[in-house]
This record gives C-alpha cells, sequence and structure tokens, in this order.
C-alpha cells in the first residue's frame, strides 16, 4: 500500500491531496517503465543482436569456405567489341557511376587464369558489352604445379608418340599423366623418406666429430671412432649420390608429353603434362561428378602440402601445427594451472598477500597476447634456449636449436597466456567443493593430502575443465604471440616425423591463425587467395570448435562419472 | 540389574577440566566428565552452549580450526589425546564421527563407504568389498543400495545419505562414534531409522550424540549431559536427568521453559 502511495505521489507531485485518493486506481498499472517490459525487450535484442551478428560470421565463413571446393560452370563470353574472354565469374556487382560507358548497370568479375599468358587472374566486364554468353563442354580448367589454374580448349596433345587429336587425345593424356603422378610421387617420397634419412645420418655424424674434435683428447680410440664417423659420412654421401641420380632418371621421363590449349584469344598455350596437377571439364560435369571432385578436392584440402606459396593445394602442415600446439599447451598450463590453484586455495594462509596474487592473476588475464609473445622471446627463446643450446647442443652452435622459435617455445608462451583461466577456474571449482565433505575426510583419518587430492580436486575436475576449455579456445585462435616465438609460412618439416626422437620441438610450426594471415595480407596474389583464405578459416573454426566440443564431452563425462559411477 | 551393570560400566573417555579458547572467547569453561564404554551419551543444551565444540574435541577437529586453544586433559582408554606423540589420524580412525548434514563424498556408494578403510592401505578389491557389506549392512542400508552400489551417492535421499555416512564412519571400525545432531536435517520416519540404528550400534560401540530434541534425547541414550554457557550443569543416566534433575536449569531447559 506505502508503494503504491508513493507511486502516485511520483506521479503527481504537484496534485492537491483530496484528489491523490482518487488517482490511487489509476496507479496500480504499473508505469511502462516499472513493469520492466523495455528491460526484457533489450535484454531479448541484444541476445539477437549477438546472435545474428555470430550467425552472420559462421555463415559468411562457411558458405565461402565450403563453395572453394566447388566446380563452378567456365563462362565463354563474347564481347560487343568482337573479342572472347573464357572465365569463373567469381562476383558481381553494380559498376561504379564514372565509368565512362554510362549504362552500365552492372559488371562481373571473371577468374580468366591463365597467369602466365595475360599476367592477371581477374578481369572485369561491364554486363552490357557482353554479346553472347555460353558454357561450352569442351572448356577444360588445368590445375597447374606453378602458374595458377589455366582455362582453355584442347585441341592437341604432343609427346614422343606423336601428336594426338580429338577423340584419342584424351585417352593418351590418361595415360601420360597417370605415369607422371606416379613418377611425381616417386621423387617425392625418394627425396623426403631416403634423402631425409641420409641427411638425419650425416647431421647426426658430423655432430659426433665436432664433439670428438671439441674434446680435444688425442688417444687412439677417439681417434677411431673419428675415422668411424668420417666413414659413415663418406658412405652417406655415395648414396645420396646414387639417390640423386634416381631421382634425376625419374626427372627425365617427366618431360615428355605437352598438352596444348586454344585460349579464348586464339592464341596457344603449351602445358607440359609434368606440370598439370589435374584436368577437369566443368561444364561437362553431372551433379555426381561434381560431388565426387567436391570430395576429392576437399580430401586434397585437409590432407596434402600447400603450394604456390600456400594459394593452392591443401592445408594439413598447418592443421597439424595447430592441433600438435592446443594440446602441448595444454598438456603444459593443466598441472601448473591446478597446482598454482589447489596451492592458493588449499594451502595458502589467507592474507593480503593471497589477495594480492589473486588481483594480479586475474589482471595476467587481460593482458594483450602480444605482450606475452614478447615476453616468450626475451625469456623462453633467448634466455631458456640460449641456455639449453649451451648446455646441451654446443656442437651445433652458433646455429641454435633451441635458442630460436619453436613449436614448444610457442606451447608454452601460449600456455603462459591461459594460466590465468585455468587457476581462477580450478579456483572457482574447488570453492564449490562444500567445507562439510571436506571435514568427513578429515573425520575419517584422511590427512590434508588425502583430502585435497582425494575428495576436494576430483570435486573441481568440471570446473577444471571449463577451464581449460575456455583456455583452448583462446588458444586455438591466438596469433600474435606465435609469430614471435616461431610460428613459419612454411615449415619444411613437420615436428613429428619418423626420426628419433620423433617429437621434434624445436621444429618451427605452421598454424591455421597465421596461415590466414599471410593469405590475406602477406600474399602476392590476394585476389587469387580469397576462396582459400575462406576455406582456411572455416577449418579453423572447425578445429576450435572440435577441440571445445572433445572438452566439453569430456566434462560431461565427468559429471556424469561423479554422478554416477567412480 | 539393568542400573548395577551399567554401573559397572568403565569409562571410555576421561575428560578434566577441558577449557576451549576461539581466540579470547572461551567456550568450554573446564568441563570434567567420563563417558561410559557402549553407552549412549547424550549432549543436550541450549544452542551456543558448548556441546558442538566439546564433541569435536573429542576426536580433535577443532585442530581444523584457526584460533582454537585447548587446555585440560582428554583420555581415550588412558591415553592424552592432545598428547605431542598422539598421532591425530589414528585418534580419528578410533573416533569417527558423523555430522549434522549428510555430507557424501561426489562419488559413488561404495567409494564413500570405503574411503577410509583406502586411506588406511586397503586395496584388495574383494577385501574392501566386505568391508562395505558389513557396514552398509550395520547401518541397515545394504537391502536398500545393494544394486546400485556403484551409482552416485548423491542420489539417495537425505535420510538414505545419513545412514551412508554412519556406514562410512563404521567402515573404520572406530571405537567410538560422535554425532552431531545427526537427525536434525532429516524427516520424522528416517529420524526414526537412525535412532533405532543408534540403539543397535551401542552394543559395539561408544557413542556421543549431540542433539536438540529432548525426545530424542530420552529414547535413545543411557547418560545424559546438559551443557550451558560453556559449562556442565549436570551430568547422569538420563532417566535421572529427566525425571529428577538436581539443578533446577536442567529442569527448566527440559520442560521447555528455556532455550
Amino acid at each position: 500500500m506505502s508503494a503504491l502511495w508513493q507511486a502516485s505521489k511520483a506521479a503527481m507531485p504537484k496534485g492537491p491531496s483530496h484528489k491523490e485518493e482518487a488517482l490511487i486506481a489509476p496507479a496500480r498499472r504499473p508505469g511502462f517503465w516499472r513493469s520492466g517490459d523495455p528491460l526484457v525487450w533489450m535484454s531479448a535484442g541484444a541476445l539477437a543482436v549477438s546472435l545474428l551478428m555470430v550467425l552472420g560470421l559462421v555463415l559468411l565463413v562457411a558458405v565461402r569456405g565450403a563453395a572453394y571446393f566447388w566446380p563452378a560452370p567456365v563462362l565463354r563470353l563474347e564481347l560487343a567489341d568482337g573479342s572472347t574472354v573464357i572465365g569463373e565469374q567469381v562476383a558481381r556487382e553494380r559498376a561504379p557511376a564514372a565509368t565512362p560507358s554510362s549504362g552500365a548497370r552492372h559488371r562481373i568479375q571473371l577468374k580468366v587464369g591463365n597467369r602466365d599468358v595475360y599476367g592477371m587472374d581477374f578481369l572485369w566486364v561491364d554486363e552490357d558489352q557482353i554479346a553472347l554468353r555460353e558454357t561450352p563442354r569442351e572448356i577444360a580448367v588445368l590445375e597447374r604445379l606453378q602458374g595458377g589454374d589455366a582455362y582453355g580448349i584442347p585441341v592437341r596433345l604432343e609427346s614422343a608418340q606423336g601428336t594426338v587429336h580429338g577423340e584419342g587425345m584424351w585417352q593418351r593424356f590418361q595415360e601420360l599423366h597417370a605415369q607422371v603422378v606416379r613418377l611425381r610421387n616417386e621423387i617425392r617420397r625418394l627425396e623426403r623418406d631416403r634423402v631425409g634419412a641420409i641427411n638425419h645420418r650425416i647431421e647426426a655424424a658430423r655432430l659426433a666429430l665436432v664433439r670428438l674434435g671439441r674434446s680435444g683428447a688425442k688417444d687412439p680410440r677417439r681417434a677411431a671412432e673419428a675415422a668411424r664417423q668420417e666413414e659413415i659420412i663418406a658412405q652417406a654421401e655415395r648414396e645420396y649420390q646414387e639417390v640423386l641420380q634416381e631421382i634425376r632418371s625419374l626427372r627425365s621421363q617427366l618431360g615428355k608429353g605437352v598438352l596444348v590449349l586454344a585460349l579464348a584469344d586464339g592464341r596457344e598455350l603449351e602445358v607440359p603434362v609434368s606440370e598439370i596437377v589435374r584436368v577437369y571439364f566443368p561444364n561437362a560435369m553431372n551433379l555426381m561428378q561434381k560431388l565426387g571432385w567436391y570430395a576429392s578436392k576437399l580430401w586434397e584440402f585437409v590432407s596434402q602440402e600447400p603450394r604456390e606459396s600456400n594459394t593452392e593445394g591443401g592445408i594439413f602442415p598447418a592443421i597439424f601445427g595447430t592441433v600438435l600446439m592446443v594440446l602441448l599447451m595444454t598438456v603444459a598450463v593443466v598441472p601448473a594451472g591446478v597446482l598454482a590453484a589447489v596451492y592458493l586455495t588449499e594451502y595458502a594462509k589467507e592474507g593480503w598477500v593471497t589477495s594480492v596474487l589473486r588481483v594480479c592473476i586475474r589482471s595476467l588475464a587481460g593482458v594483450p597476447s602480444i605482450v606475452f609473445g614478447a615476453f616468450g622471446v626475451g625469456f623462453f627463446i633467448y634466455f631458456v634456449g640460449g641456455r639449453v643450446d649451451r648446455l646441451f647442443f654446443p656442437e651445433k652452435l652458433p646455429a641454435p636449436t633451441f635458442g630460436t622459435g619453436g613449436i614448444l617455445w610457442a606451447s608454452l608462451t601460449l600456455a603462459l597466456l591461459t594460466l590465468p583461466v585455468v587457476i581462477v577456474a580450478t579456483e572457482e571449482g574447488l570453492a564449490s567443493v562444500p567445507n562439510s565433505v571436506r571435514e568427513a575426510s578429515y573425520a575419517l583419518g584422511a590427512t590434508k593430502f588425502e583430502t585435497v587430492w582425494k575428495v576436494a580436486v576430483p570435486g573441481a575436475l568440471p570446473g577444471i575443465m571449463t577451464g581449460v576449455i575456455l583456455g583452448i579456445a583462446r588458444a586455438a585462435g591466438e596469433v600474435a604471440p606465435l609469430m614471435m616465438t616461431g610460428v613459419v609460412k612454411l615449415a619444411p618439416e613437420l615436428p613429428v616425423d619418423g626420426h628419433p626422437p620423433f617429437l621434434h620441438l624445436e621444429r618451427k610450426l605452421m598454424h591455421l591463425g597465421y596461415f590466414i594471415y599471410d593469405l590475406g595480407f602477406q600474399s602476392p596474389n590476394v585476389e587469387a587467395a580469397q576462396p582459400m583464405l575462406f576455406a582456411t578459416a572455416l577449418a579453423l573454426m572447425v578445429i576450435v570448435f572440435a577441440l571445445n566440443f572433445a572438452g566439453i564431452r569430456l566434462r560431461s563425462r565427468i559429471r556424469a562419472r561423479a554422478a554416477d559411477r567412480v | 540389574m539393568e542400573n548395577q551393570r551399567r554401573e559397572q560400566q568403565p569409562d571410555k573417555i576421561t575428560v578434566e577440566n577441558l577449557r576451549v579458547f576461539y581466540k579470547d572467547f572461551e567456550a568450554l569453561k573446564g568441563i570434567t566428565i567420563g563417558i561410559k564404554a557402549n553407552r549412549v551419551t547424550a549432549l543436550i543444551g541450549p544452542s551456543g552452549c558448548g556441546k558442538s565444540t566439546f564433541l569435536r574435541t573429542l576426536n580433535r577437529m577443532n585442530d581444523l580450526i584457526e584460533g582454537v586453544r585447548v587446555t585440560g586433559s582428554i583420555k581415550l582408554d588412558g591415553e592424552d589425546i592432545y598428547a605431542p606423540t598422539c598421532d591425530v589420524v589414528d585418534l580419528r580412525k578410533r573416533v569417527g564421527m558423523v555430522f549434522q548434514r549428510p555430507n557424501p563424498f561426489p562419488k559413488s556408494i561404495f567409494e564413500n563407504v570405503v574411503y577410509g578403510p583406502r586411506r588406511y592401505g586397503i586395496k584388495n578389491r574383494v577385501q574392501l568389498m566386505e568391508i562395505c557389506e558389513r557396514s552398509l549392512k550395520q547401518a541397515a542400508l545394504w537391502d536398500e543400495v545393494k544394486d546400485r552400489l556403484h551409482h552416485s551417492a548423491l542420489g539417495l535421499s537425505g535420510g538414505q545419505q545419513q545412514r551412508l555416512c554412519i556406514a562410512r564412519a563404521l567402515a573404520v571400525q572406530p571405537e567410538v562414534l560422535l554425532m552431531d545432531e545427526p537427525a536434525s536435517a532429516l524427516d520424522p520416519i528416517s529420524t526414526a531409522k537412525i535412532e533405532d540404528l543408534i540403539a543397535d550400534l551401542k552394543k559395539d560401540y561408544t557413542i556421543v550424540i549431540v542433539t536438540h530434541n529432548m525426545q530424542q534425547a530420552g529414547r535413545v541414550s543411557d547418560y545424559t549431559a546438559f551443557f550451558l554457557a560453556g559449562e556442565l550443569i549436570e551430568y547422569g543416566e538420563t532417566a535421572t536427568i529427566f525425571e529428577r534433575p538436581s539443578d533446577p536449569r536442567t529442569e527448566d531447559y527440559i520442560t521447555g521453559r528455556f532455550g
């Protein structure tokens, strides 16, 4: 009653007192603001806006990224001035008003390919200049090892067995190309496995020699050992020459066969078969063939190495690097974070020191990641890495081993970055374990150690998992600190291979986030790289989502276990 | 006959001039009492009278609270439990405790019961299962949970949880069982079950129970101690305390005139 009274007074502050009695009845309905409806609408609106932004971003990346693998039709356009162009339509937009040929309503962007002939990949065409638009079935798209895609109509195939036109040409090409693919794989295998193993042996022997020389002793056992290592090197060198010879002979077999394309302007382009990755006729494909093509392109994308300064091919090394780095980071951050939080909540005496520490840890979460990167360089790479090199790899100096960026330092820098998240989440998880449960443990004669590790920490596990999930989500998308601590555009080797110790923590890594940055801003041909850019962004999003999803599944498994089976 | 045998019962715990301070506040002001073996002793008194504090000194749970100071002596079978040579872990194994609110671990029923035995190094699964079954049977819970031993203890009802906590305390085979208002958070049916249980358990254990419920004290206990403002006002056989209290304050409290 008194609230209503005041409300009516507020509504009618100057009203004469005898009228207030009458005003109580209408004031019973709460005012527009007091009802709370506007706040409900505002909060719902805020949620809607956030949802729309997230969905928009995901849709943009998903649609454009997923479209990358779809074989788009190739247009052949005859223009008003009599010229002909062939290409894929990639964009359509309203022509700029300043265009001299007024009347042009829209223009389209064609990817014409044949960079080596035209010097550019893309061409704008005003729609009102187009006299004829068709999609001839005989147009072929050639994916090449160098120079990007080639668009044209195959006219003949020249090879050692003579020139083939028309019908037989395609079959002949298939045979030649199958051979080329086989040879190329063979060469790659030789280069990677045999040469890699030989290099490994030479390097090991060389380092052994340096060690022997460094100790400076003259005793005969050392001399014999040195001679043995020299012999290993000489043997490896001989093997290397043999492999080189083998590769050379394989290479010479590659050079046969040239596919001649008729380009849009009537010129002919000779493409060596050895340069061709694959050929397809997008306009002649039916839906099933297109789907098959899509699947094979997608597989190439996730399983192969990139080509042509990362604008073609696959992103496997970047996926591998990203996942491995996140896993290493998790392995580093979880024990450190959990132990720190356990000490802080279970052991440390509450006081101003712990308060200050808590504030510091929470502030650390807000420090820009680039600062962590700088710290990673200064501390991990120069300070720790430099000392590790001097202690354990002196024979390799001045070439650094751990004294330069690598996957270990990148992971540790990210671990530092996510440490506050894990600590805070673990602390909250521990705080959520009721004290009565700890008392029960003590009353059964458990020590403090047992109580902490058998009761408190297991009870805090879901909270800890939440922290790890948040940390992974943050770390997987971080690029700035990685650029300073070991990420590269193209790493020659994966951090995991068949040579002991199998996991090479000192190696540089490729990372999807940096891959995107490099593709989008550092690529020599940004427009050509755009589809790949979206596809890579999609891959990064999928991986971050997958890592998060795995963490969430693990957490609910733990919760279910706490609730059901232990 | 019954009375005679009771009088012959030796003291399990002997407390002499026990004083407990929380920083400057004197919570217990010189308590001297002898707890009889294999009997149920009820501690009654208004809130804040020190009965819970007294209970918690018997297995040194007060050690966990900062700023607590204890003087006087408490002897369990003649050994001073506050002596420097006394092992707290060993003491708590001999003196088990059940709390006011059920506090099972967020683990399975089985893991809850065998938590204590595991701490004392029993790893054999068959042996642990035997302990689990024996303890749950003692706590009259076995029939209700035998088919879901590996389900979470948090899925049990409040009364079942409390009996699980009793089973958990019994699993380490203590000599004394301390109960801090074990039925205060339970419904009447669960309370009755707990009371029956206490009557069964006193064959094997010395039980000290804190309660606010006079009827409960009358039903379950053999001896009753009345605490007021940190002092032990009256201690004796329950029948005597309830029927012929010698101190008027005890009578006032029991008849509900204050507290």
